[in-house]
Order: C-alpha cells, then sequence, then structure tokens
C-alpha cells in the first residue's frame, strides 16, 4: 500500500513536530510514508471565508500530488472534513470536470490520523509511553464532520502510563473557527477563555487534541495566562516512546 | 401607548458582539437559560429511539412541499375558503401590514391582542398598527416582557431569555400599570407570582378585544387547518375570545396533509422546551358557526421566501419550524445573546435566514452574519429537520464575497488573493516558510509573539502566536531524507517551545 501524508500548510509551517511525529509513529507500525512536496492546503480557509473561486489552487495542488496514493493520511480532523465534504464544492465550481473526477476519486481514500489507525491498520495499542495526566479536547470537525468517535481517546487509552482526565463540556467549540477568529475576536476569545478555565480545572499536565489550529488558538490563551498546561497534538503522544536510561 | 423598537440601526455582529460580551448580567442569564434548556431537549431526545428517522422524515416532508409549493398553496386557498376563512396573498412585508391594518380598522378598533408569532415580527407589524394608532398588546409572557420593558426580543422562542426573574419583577412594577391592570405593590420575584401578574393583567385584554392576530406553526393543505403550538395558554385565549382572528402565515409553513403533523408534533416540542408534548395546541379550521371568531383572516405571507426558495443549497433553510434548538446549542449565541445578530431571527438559523429574506451585498450589518459563526455544527446535530446550517453558512459566505468582487479589492482580498497564488504551488509555500522562520527569530520573545500591530493584533490583544520554527516540515523531510538521516532525540515529554514558560 502506498501511503502518502498530507501534512497540512498549518503543521507544515508551524508545527513540523506533529509532521515528524506522524512519520515515526507510522513508521514503526511498518507503514513507509511518503511526502510529495507538491502538497500545499486543503483550502479550506479560502472556502469557509468565502474565497471558493481562490481555493481551486490548491484543490488542484492537492489532487496532483495525492492522486497516484493508495491512501492519504493526516494529523488534522478539520482538514481531512474540508477534503472530503468541500473539495467536491471548490471542483465543481471550477468547471474542471478532470478535477472534478480527480476529487471524487481521491476522496474517500483520505483518512485522518485516528481514522487510519484504527479503522485501515485495525490498531489502537501502538505502543507508545507517555507517563502524564492529559486530557482531551475532541475537536468539532472531528467529531460533528467527520464522526471520528472515540477513535482518538481509544487509542490514547491504550497508552502505556498515561492517566486520562476527562475534560468538562469537552464537546463546546473551542472557538478558533479559522478566520473567525479573526473576524470576530472577542467573542473567539470568549469561547476560548471557558475552553482554557475547563483545561485547567481539569488538572491535567497536557491537553491533546487532533488538529493544531484549536490547539494554536487555546495555546495562545493558556500561556498569556501562563497556566502551565501544554499542549501536543495526538500524532505526538502517540510517538512517544520510552528513552533507555 | 407603546412604540414597538425595530432592529434597525444594529452595528454589524463583531461590535455588536463585543458590547454584549461585556455585559456580565446578560452572559449570565444567557449561560444559565441555554445549559438548562440544553439538558432538557437532551434528555427528552434520549427517549426517542427514532429521532433520526423522525428528523429526516420531517425533512423529506418540507423538501416535499417546497417543491411543490404552488400547487399546495392553491389547495390550501380552496380548503381555507371553503372552511368559511378569507385568504389574501401578501408579496412582502408592507402588502401584509397594509391588509391587517385595514381588516382591524374596518372593525373601528383601537387596539388587538397578539399571539406570539414570527412572522409578524418579520414584518414589523406592531410597528404598522401603531402608526394606525392601534395598540397592538403582546400575550404571550416573554413578548409582554420585551414589550413592557421597550426591548427587543433576543430569541424567537423565548424572546425574554436575556432577562432574569428580577429583572421582570422590576419590568412589571414599573410599566404594567401605565398600560393596563398593575401588579401587586408588594409584588415579589417568585415566577407563581410574576406569572399571576401577568395573568390579571392579560385578562382584561382578552375580555375586551374584539381583534385578535396570530401566527400559525403549520398550515395544512388537505383540510385547511391552522396549528398553533404554544404552553401559556395565552395564545388559546386570543384564538378562541375576540370576534375576529388574523393569521398572517409564512408560505413555508404548508404541511401537506393533516397525518403529517404527527411527526413535527413529536419534533417541535421536544428540539424547542425539552417537553415531551407542549401544554396547548389548538387547531382551527376557519369560521365554527356560534362557536370562537365568526370572522376569520389568513394572510399568505412571501416576503423573500420564494428568493429562498431559488437558492438550492440555501432553500433547506425553508425548513425550518422555528424550534430554536439551534440557538440554544450555539456557543456564539450563548456567550452574545440575540440583540448582537440585528435581527428578529438570531442566532444560527438567523445568520442564515435572513441574509437570504433580505439579500446580501446590501448593508454591513446584513453581509456581517453568515460569518458570525465558528462553523462548530453543533446547530446542525440537533437540527429536527436536518438544516446544514453550517453548509448554508459558508454558501452565504461566498454569495457575500461575491457580491463585493469587481471593486478595488480591500485588505482581506488582496490577502486571500496572495494566499491563494502561494498555496497553488509546494514551491511557493516553501518561500513563505522560509519567511516565516525568519520573522519567528525577530519577533519571538520566550517561546511565543506577543502583543504585534493591526491586524495581527485581532489575535495577540488577548492571544499569543506561538514562533513559527527555523525549519518548516518539508525543508526537515528534504534534509533528513524523510527523518531517515534525523539523528536528533525522539522527544517523550511534551515539546520544548509548546506552553514553555
Amino acid at each position: 500500500m502506498k501511503v502518502g501524508l498530507f501534512v497540512t500548510c498549518l503543521n507544515d509551517t508551524m508545527f513540523p513536530q506533529t509532521g515528524q511525529a506522524t512519520v515515526r509513529l507510522l513508521r514503526r507500525l511498518g507503514v513507509e510514508v511518503d511526502f510529495p512536496k507538491a502538497q500545499t492546503c486543503c483550502g479550506q480557509m479560502h472556502v469557509n471565508s468565502g474565497y471558493v473561486p481562490e481555493a481551486i489552487p490548491a484543490v488542484r495542488a492537492f489532487v496532483d500530488a495525492f492522486a497516484g496514493y493508495d491512501a492519504v493520511v493526516t494529523p488534522s480532523g478539520s482538514c481531512a472534513a474540508s477534503v472530503r465534504h468541500q473539495h467536491p464544492v471548490v471542483a465543481e465550481r471550477s468547471g474542471d470536470t478532470t478535477l472534478v473526477r480527480g476529487v471524487d476519486s481521491l476522496a474517500p481514500r483520505v483518512y485522518e490520523l485516528s481514522e487510519f489507525l484504527v479503522d485501515v491498520l485495525g490498531v489502537v495499542d501502538v505502543g507508545a509511553y507517555f507517563p502524564h495526566k492529559v486530557t482531551m479536547h475532541p475537536t468539532c470537525h472531528s467529531t460533528r464532520l467527520l464522526g471520528v468517535g472515540d477513535r482518538p481517546e481509544k487509542l490514547l487509552r491504550a497508552v502505556r502510563g498515561i492517566t486520562m482526565i476527562d475534560l468538562p463540556e469537552a464537546e463546546e467549540c473551542c472557538g478558533f473557527g479559522g478566520t473567525f477568529s479573526m473576524k470576530n475576536p472577542d467573542v473567539s476569545v470568549a469561547m476560548g477563555a471557558d475552553k482554557a478555565r475547563h483545561v485547567r480545572e481539569s488538572g491535567a499536565e497536557v491537553l491533546v487534541a487532533g488538529d493544531n489550529s484549536c490547539l494554536m488558538h487555546i495555546q495562545g490563551l493558556l500561556t498569556r495566562q501562563r497556566a502551565g498546561v501544554r499542549v501536543m497534538h495526538l500524532a505526538e503522544i502517540l510517538a512517544a516512546q520510552e528513552v533507555a536510561a | 401607548m407603546i412604540v414597538t423598537r425595530t432592529f434597525l440601526g444594529t452595528p454589524p455582529f463583531p461590535v455588536a458582539a463585543k458590547a454584549a460580551l461585556a455585559d456580565s448580567q446578560l452572559r449570565s442569564n444567557m449561560r444559565n437559560a441555554t445549559h438548562t434548556i440544553r439538558a432538557k431537549r437532551a434528555r427528552v431526545i434520549g427517549e426517542l429511539d427514532d429521532f433520526e428517522q423522525l428528523r429526516q422524515g420531517a425533512a423529506d416532508i418540507k423538501d416535499h412541499t417546497m417543491s411543490n409549493l404552488g400547487d399546495y398553496l392553491l389547495q390550501v386557498e380552496e380548503s381555507l375558503t371553503r372552511a368559511g376563512a378569507t385568504v389574501h396573498w401578501a408579496r412582502d412585508a408592507d402588502e401584509a401590514n397594509k391588509i391587517v391594518v385595514d381588516i382591524a380598522r374596518s372593525h373601528k378598533v383601537d387596539e388587538v391582542v397578539k399571539v406570539k408569532s414570527m412572522a409578524t415580527q418579520e414584518i414589523e407589524l406592531n410597528v404598522a398598527l401603531e402608526a394606525a394608532g392601534i395598540a397592538a398588546w403582546e400575550t404571550d409572557l416573554a413578548e409582554m416582557i420585551v414589550q413592557l420593558g421597550d426591548d427587543l426580543p433576543s430569541h424567537i422562542l423565548v424572546p425574554a431569555i436575556h432577562r432574569n426573574r428580577s429583572e421582570v419583577r422590576e419590568i412589571f412594577l414599573r410599566e404594567m400599570g401605565k398600560v393596563g391592570m398593575p401588579p401587586e405593590a408588594d409584588l415579589t420575584d417568585e415566577p407563581a407570582e410574576l406569572a399571576g401578574a401577568a395573568r390579571r393583567h392579560l385578562r382584561e385584554k382578552f375580555m375586551r378585544a374584539k381583534v385578535a392576530i396570530s401566527g400559525a406553526n403549520f398550515l395544512i393543505a388537505d383540510t385547511g387547518t391552522l396549528c398553533v403550538v404554544e404552553s401559556e395558554g395565552n395564545g388559546r385565549m386570543c384564538l378562541t375570545l375576540p370576534e375576529v382572528l388574523i393569521t398572517v402565515v409564512g408560505i413555508e409553513k404548508v404541511l401537506p396533509t393533516f397525518s403529517d403533523l404527527e411527526v413535527f408534533l413529536q419534533l417541535l416540542p421536544r428540539s424547542a422546551t425539552g417537553e415531551r408534548m407542549n401544554p396547548y395546541t389548538s387547531t382551527w379550521n376557519g369560521v365554527t358557526p356560534g362557536d370562537g371568531p365568526q370572522e376569520v383572516h389568513v394572510v399568505l405571507l412571501d416576503n423573500g421566501r420564494t428568493k429562498v426558495l431559488a437558492d438550492e443549497v440555501g432553500r433547506q433553510a425553508l425548513r425550518c419550524i422555528r424550534c430554536s434548538s439551534c440557538m440554544n446549542v450555539c456557543p456564539v449565541y450563548e456567550r452574545t445573546g440575540g440583540h448582537a445578530y440585528g435581527s428578529v431571527y438570531p442566532g444560527p438559523i438567523g445568520s442564515i435566514l435572513t441574509p437570504m429574506l433580505r439579500g446580501v451585498g446590501i448593508d454591513e450589518a446584513t453581509d456581517a452574519m453568515p460569518f458570525a459563526s465558528s462553523l462548530c455544527g453543533a446547530c446542525y446535530e440537533v437540527c429536527p429537520v436536518k438544516i446544514n446550517i453550517p453548509e448554508v453558512l459558508v454558501h452565504l459566505r461566498g454569495k457575500v464575497v461575491d457580491s463585493h468582487r469587481g471593486g478595488v479589492p480591500g485588505a482581506l482580498q488582496a490577502a486571500m488573493t496572495g494566499a491563494s497564488w502561494t498555496l497553488g504551488r509546494g514551491s511557493r509555500l516553501a518561500l513563505l516558510q522560509k519567511f516565516a522562520g525568519v520573522a519567528g527569530q525577530v519577533f519571538g520573545r520566550r517561546g511565543v509573539i506577543g502583543r504585534m500591530p493591526a491586524p495581527l493584533s485581532r489575535w495577540t490583544d488577548a492571544r499569543d502566536l506561538p514562533v513559527p520554527p527555523r525549519e518548516s516540515f518539508r525543508a526537515w523531510w528534504s534534509r533528513t531524507d524523510g527523518g531517515r538521516r534525523d539523528n536528533g532525540s525522539q522527544p517523550t515529554t511534551p515539546h520544548k517551545g509548546r506552553g514553555k514558560r
């Protein structure tokens, strides 16, 4: 099986450690993942801001980069959801029937990380070790748009040494919302402040999520508050292993 | 006489929301109310083992009706006329208001009683009646609180949701006596006492009124039956006591047959108030000789609905049964309340319905509405008629942007065009990442970027920004041959530079 990594523009640019962790994790599980360099972005920033025609180049780049792969794995619930639900809309708008066909055949082969691990590889215990108190923000697009269900939680509970703590009102949106965070900063921060308060009150050392976009927003509030809670992507915890002393 | 306020002049959502967020009493009232109703809804929806089938059924019935709306409306007219009602057709708010005012005038009344109705709020009927010298008394408890308090509704089902009971007591003591029966001087904020004061105040109006005005939750084509679903019984007072009844109903309220009602009567109360069944469900067919109103009018209202129907993505909004469950679960609405949206239809459904009814590209406040959402999808999850609100929001954002194309591009348009070009090629993104890495070294302090000037201040006023790394993922991939030649240590503890103090 030829597997391509769609690292996403945000991880590529801001959080390379998440992409590196995904590569380490998949390699450890026997999957030799490839990174086609023609990839850029899923285009959802443009689509969600109302700039659908401007998303066409990104969608085209996505299809060009990944058409030859049997499966595409991405450490982002939001970007996976964009590929599945928005790429057909963008392709339609382009009027390019080749792009429409490319999107239709590729989109079903794109998996968010926890989906790929649980559904495609059939693993729950990925052999990780992480002796910390962790709470999880499930993220709206993973739960409501993709429907990943309890896959991330199952994967985390199988990690050796981990203590999972419930996050109060976990399913509530953190308030990031892409350009919403800039167009409506006051509401975005009000939502994020409540999320950050729940994280602090949970007593966890680490907040984990399957999307660095939400984490960037929550972390921005936590560090401004000097909260001392760290944020990590799901891939980073699942990649973590015990190091021989 | 009361002068009804309107939403005209409300600033765009981001500005209005900022003011609302600063009101801690409002925040606390809204949080309490929405969380209470959310929990009640979840409990009674959880009892249904066929909720998914019911909502699909409801969506299918509505979609079928909307695709054959012309035929069903003609059937409605025929059934209603046969039952002794007079049917009026209104293209827009002005036509509807004129029809109602003329009927009221023909009976030489200076007051009417009103059943809670969103359609009449949408067309600002009370303003039109007041202009004609006719007082319109709202008889729904919460609508009355809003009306007495010289306030605006902030929720489609619980219009005074932004008020707590001590505020209600103050409004009653201050205002009730000016327009009718005053409350007892020693009124407390006990709900039963407040309800008692409202009952005495309203009874006087019910007994006196000659003309009543209502909306309708459903309008059934084959029987010509109108249906109002309510909790208090004040609606039924209006529907049965006066001699003349005028019902203003949006054309999307049609259901083909009486048996379709069972699907909606299971969904509406559970989704709306979190009750298995609402206390009062009134149905009527035209005129019944010797019983109830002897003159019955029905005003079929378009007011933009056919325009919504013409929008292939947006038309699903016409399925809406005004249950308000989308508002109650919305994290944005919960924090700002309804007034910030600047429409009688606030919250998620309001953010799609209002711009479609009014049209986009006309005023800034309407154009801001589709952007008043983080697209979290909680609304779609609870909607009993499966309106994919996030999908329509994104669709309308595109329409708003398209309506402003062609002029001098603004800063956002320029940024989006630049980003579009950058994201067309991996090599261009790589170049941007090099710049970001350098910028990170310049602006980063203690592992984060703190306060920055506008427009970045929109992020950094309250949130730190992470420092872009020196090396992007793709640069690392190239340098290390996909990590195969990476001799860096593997972190087992939380990554450095993340949440670092």
